[in-house]
């Protein structure tokens, strides 16, 4: 808040800012910076909106900035001036960056969560999970790992992990797998590759428009059609080296002028309020199984055998050079 | 002017001295900058050369439909990046129309993906931008001068050298440069048509730069060396051209004598069915997958298209407040330096300078309006300063004679001499704010999404169907205002 | 009276040197070979062009400090006399006031001033719909509503024929003996000169010489001028 210059000049300023700050401090305002999509009128954002203000009694506004990296540049560039209280909306490949900022509090919760693999953060509490996956057409005979991908015609649709979250899940998911074979996975891989898309969105569309057989997306992508626009002829095609997990994560910062609501918001968002909207609205797997269970249609999906995750350390030191990997095979 | 250089230098400053200074450039960045200039110099004289003929018939030919053709060249600069490419797709893709149409001989699908495929997109969003200019520039050439041309009993050949060739040493090098420069910070196209990280232009870099590593300081580094290269590019573009020398005319229709002949006639009309096809085809395709899905838009892509209209006059309003007094060549130049300031940090810059006085949600409207305006600010000026220019050179002694001066002249001589061009000028600048994502990712505010961001959001909901709607409003609404202010030019 | 002050002016490498004086309400034609410095000469009268030296005075007047706009000069140009997108009333209508809008009074001035060079109910056309000489004579109503005491003409009615710029010249000195105007026109025809011109102003070789009045200047023609004459 700006502070009010009154005709008694700065002293008396101050003083009146330090009231309304206090004031504003007393109504209790919410302020959570996540990603567009959360947001939009279809995303999850307005009924939770709803639902955690009428627990709290207070006013929550979720800020949008772009995808989970424009929310991370966002908050750097803030700094600890930012008015974010709560960041919802990195994964596990950004909170390692996240940490290091020095900006985020620990969240002091420890909920049950039904995660493929431990969960153990002290800043960071997952919302919601899914795996990244090859989605084509269901009559399409799909390969079941990386070699047999290599090996076939089928034709990829990728997104560039310079600029798009699923582009960067892939590029870990090959070196999680694979690690020091990474680069010739990608060398079998680049005969495959139609294009590399700057984000999802453009993958997914030229996908649906018959560009390619496959494209990289989520195990939960086929729900979509099946639930929302009852097409079941989507399928994810399981990879026998397992899949990689994407954990959306939210952290409260430490500058935060109201730390108990931010709690209180990180807590409403494990409970089952939160976690029964997740699925069919973010289109993914909720961070605590809701009593009601999943809803229908989320059995047609296929589970992997094995969930791979980088811990965010690891992730952050191996990116460049995967990277390089990554760059090095598909530029010759 | 000073406002320009500001707003255009000031968010950089603001990049760098956050950044506390900048490094070097890496053996990556260098390929960048390579494959940026050589897509971005073969898109310009692609999208020119093929411009030229199209310009040439359109301004000798008067056929029923013309008026809806010539309207419809606004159409593919304006369409977001990616309504356009799956429109492109549809013709040109693996299942597009032109490989189903191969299949029928027994040939294999096009393969558009690759530095080909690159500049295919920027000719179709550029070739109808650079048909209007060089239009404009044929308009320039009075009809006096065709006359005099008919009855020396001129071919052909000798009216091109003497009249045309000379207007477009004008024309052609202005809008080279404005094509360059916009190709030159391409990145969703060049990378959703590259096929790879082959295809990693200066701008992917500095999405890069930012995004990734947070490293300021390299991100607007690299944001200079485009600057750099767009600086070069408008400085040879001005030595190459020439300065206007055609004199004036009595406004008077131009009939064509020395274009009469049957075989040019046929000329023309392969040209302008050739351009037209290439253009209205991937059009067509996006009507068509969007009709569907305007049934199926939710309500808040009507709210949308409101916040888009509003911004989109705001941004027209301040266009035509700029243009006017950067109408010269410093002027032009400096407007070229605002879009090849990388479009990401200009909007980091901006944020960077706002964020302490205004909260960036309760700004995100104006400055997108503002930043559009800056966007489309070359464009206008490319069509307006040649034909000010001529008003200057042909009238400028006698409105000094008369005492016409400061409001006077704008009023009474430039405006109503400059209607054409305005018109073509504010059309084209507030369809293009209707059209532009711009650099709001920063400043987005959840409550009044633009309709660009509604359609993304759609795609990123998976609602494709819904998204080919919205982009078919969109593509109506930014035709719409655009054809609106373009008849407002050619009226009375 | 016009006095032109050890004049000097040009561009380039060319330089016109002028000294001399026109008593009020002459018509001097001014004559000589192209690139002599005609247009230069008019120029410098006008202030479209800066002297490098001395003086341009009208009735003892330094015009030096003056806009073209604010100078006792109207000026009709070779070509492009005529704003294509007015109409010929609103182009003579400029004469009084640049607003749009024109008081009863203004309106029939313009009105009157068409009339009197017969162009009545002329005013709504555009220069597009009008003669090359109907043209000339929109240029000569709005040059009697500027009612400037000094009328400079270059060659404004070079593209017309014989007989139709004889009837312009004609008109031209009957507005100028009634409002007593004094004239200085380029022309390369001696026989324009002859027609309606007091006096002679023949600029040659980066000289505008003193005006001579025009029968003596014919009938004993200088080395110059007989050059020119062929």
């Amino acid at each position: 808040m700006r502070s009010p210059l009154t005709a008694a000049g700065p002293v008396a300023g101050l003083v009146t800012a330090t009231i309304m700050g206090a004031a504003a401090a007393q109504a209790q305002d919410l302020t959570v910076y996540t990603y567009d999509s959360f947001v939009s009128d279809w995303g999850p954002g307005p009924q939770l909106e709803a639902a955690f203000e009428d627990r709290c009694s207070c006013d929550l506004e979720f800020v949008a900035a772009g995808d989970g990296a424009a929310l991370l540049s966002r908050i750097r560039l803030e700094g600890e001036r930012t008015e974010a209280d709560v960041v919802l909306g990195l994964d596990t490949n950004l909170t390692h960056a996240a940490r290091e900022t020095g900006l985020f509090a620990e969240h002091g919760l420890s909920p049950e969560l039904d995660l493929p693999v431990a969960w153990d953060d002290a800043h960071f509490l997952p919302f919601d999970w899914g795996y990244f996956a090859f989605v084509h057409e269901a009559g399409f005979d799909a390969p079941g790992s990386f070699r047999a991908l290599a090996e076939s015609d089928a034709s990829l649709l990728i997104q560039d992990p310079r600029s798009s979250t699923p582009g960067l899940g892939l590029v870990m998911w090959v070196k999680a797998a694979y690690g020091d074979e990474a680069g010739a996975i990608w060398e079998g891989l680049a005969d495959n590759i139609v294009t590399v898309t700057p984000g999802w969105s453009e993958a997914y569309g030229l996908f649906l428009e018959g560009e390619a057989d496959m494209v990289l997306s989520y195990t939960t992508s086929p729900a979509y059609h099946l639930i929302a626009e009852d097409d079941p002829t989507k399928a994810a095609a399981p990879f026998e080296e397992g899949h990689y997990m994407q954990v959306e994560v939210a952290g409260m910062l430490a500058g935060t002028d109201a730390p108990e609501l931010a709690q209180d918001f990180l807590d409403f968002m494990t409970g089952p309020a939160f976690q029964s909207v997740i699925p069919t609205t973010n289109w993914m797997y909720p961070a605590v199984t809701p009593p009601e269970g999943l809803p229908e249609g989320f059995d047609t999906l296929i589970r992997p055998e094995a969930a791979l995750l980088l811990a965010p350390e690891e992730a952050a030191e191996i990116r460049g050079a995967a990277l390089e990997e990554w760059r090095a095979a598909l530029s010759r | 002017m000073a406002g320009v250089a500001g707003a255009v230098l000031l968010p950089l400053a603001a990049v760098v001295w956050r950044a506390g200074g900048a490094g070097w450039l890496s053996a990556g960045d260098w390929a960048a900058v390579r494959f940026s200039l050589t897509q971005a110099a073969l898109s310009a004289l692609l999208s020119v050369a093929l411009a030229v003929p199209a310009a040439r018939a359109l301004a000798r030919r008067r056929f029923p439909g013309r008026g809806a053709l010539v309207t419809l060249l606004g159409a593919p600069f304006i369409l977001p990046v990616v309504v356009a490419v799956l429109g492109l797709l549809a013709v040109f893709g693996q299942g597009g129309l032109a490989s189903r149409a191969l299949g029928l001989f027994g040939l294999p699908p096009l393969s558009i993906y690759g530095l080909h495929g690159v500049v295919l997109a920027h000719v179709f969003f550029n070739l109808p931008l650079a048909t209007r200019l060089i239009l404009q520039g044929w308009l320039t050439i009075p009809a006096e001068r065709f006359r005099l041309a008919a009855t020396l009993g001129l071919p052909p050949g000798a009216v091109f050298r003497l009249l045309e060739a000379p207007m477009l040493r004008r024309a052609v090098p202005g809008a080279l440069v404005a094509i360059f420069v916009i190709c030159l910070s391409s990145f969703a196209v060049a990378l959703t048509l590259g096929g790879g990280p082959r295809a990693t232009t200066v701008e992917l870099a500095i999405y890069q730069a930012f995004r990734f590593e947070f490293d300021l300081g390299r991100a607007a580094l690299l944001s200079v060396v485009q600057l750099a290269l767009a600086g070069a590019a408008a400085a040879l573009a001005a030595r190459l051209a020439l300065p206007p020398a055609m004199g004036a005319g009595l406004d008077r229709v131009t009939p064509r004598w020395d274009a009469a002949r049957p075989w040019l006639r046929a000329q023309d009309a392969a040209w302008l069915a050739l351009v037209a096809a290439f253009l209205l085809l991937p059009l067509a395709m996006i009507v068509a997958r969007g009709l569907p899905g305007l049934a199926e838009m939710p309500p808040q892509v009507w709210r949308a298209a409101g916040f888009s209209l509003a911004v989109a006059l705001a941004s027209t309003a301040l266009t035509l407040a700029l243009a006017l007094p950067l109408a010269s060549r410093a002027g032009e130049g400096l407007a070229i330096a605002a879009i090849a300031v990388s479009p990401l940090v200009l909007g980091t810059g901006l944020f960077l300078i706002l964020r302490p006085v205004a909260s960036p949600g309760a700004v995100a409207l104006p400055v997108t309006a503002a930043v559009n305006a800056l966007m489309a600010l070359p464009f206008a000026l490319r069509v307006i300063r040649p034909e000010l220019e001529a008003v200057r050179a042909d009238y400028g002694r006698l409105c000094l004679s008369l005492g016409l001066r400061g409001r006077w002249f704008w009023t009474r001589v430039a405006l109503p001499r400059l209607r054409r061009p305005l018109g073509f000028a504010t059309g084209l600048t507030a369809a293009l704010s209707a059209g532009d994502l711009g650099v709001i990712a920063l400043f987005a505010d959840p409550e009044r999404a633009t309709l660009p961001l509604q359609m993304y959001r759609l795609m990123g909901a998976y609602r494709m169907e819904a998204a080919a709607g919205a982009a078919l409003l969109l593509l109506a609404m930014s035709l719409a205002l655009f054809w609106v202010f373009d008849r407002g030019g050619h009226g009375a | 009276m016009l006095e032109l002050e050890d004049l000097r002016a040009g561009h380039g490498d060319f330089r016109l040197a002028a000294e001399w004086h026109l008593p009020a309400g002459r018509i001097a034609a001014v004559i000589g070979p192209s690139g002599g410095g005609k247009s230069t000469l008019l120029d410098a009268i006008a202030g479209f062009l800066a002297p490098e030296a001395g003086r341009v005075l009208w009735h003892g007047r330094d015009l030096g400090p003056l806009a073209p706009g604010e100078r006792p000069v109207a000026m009709l140009f070779q070509d492009n006399n005529l704003f294509p997108h007015l109409t010929a009333a609103e182009n003579v209508a400029l004469a009084l006031t640049p607003k749009r809008r024109l008081t009863a009074a203004q309106r029939a001035e313009v009105e009157a001033a068409l009339a009197r060079v017969g162009l009545e109910g002329f005013g709504a056309r555009r220069p597009a719909e009008l003669s090359g000489g109907q043209q000339g004579r929109v240029a000569l109503a709005r040059v009697l509503l500027q009612r400037k005491p000094l009328l400079l003409l270059d060659e404004p009615f070079s593209a017309l024929g014989p007989a139709q710029r004889g009837e312009m010249l004609d008109l031209v000195a009957e507005l100028a003996r009634e409002t007593g105007a004094t004239v200085l026109m380029v022309s390369h025809a001696p026989e324009d000169a002859r027609r309606i011109a007091d006096a002679v102003v023949l600029v040659a070789e980066g000289r505008a010489q003193a005006p001579e009045p025009t029968e003596r200047l014919f009938a004993d023609p200088p080395p110059a001028l007989r050059a020119y004459l062929g």
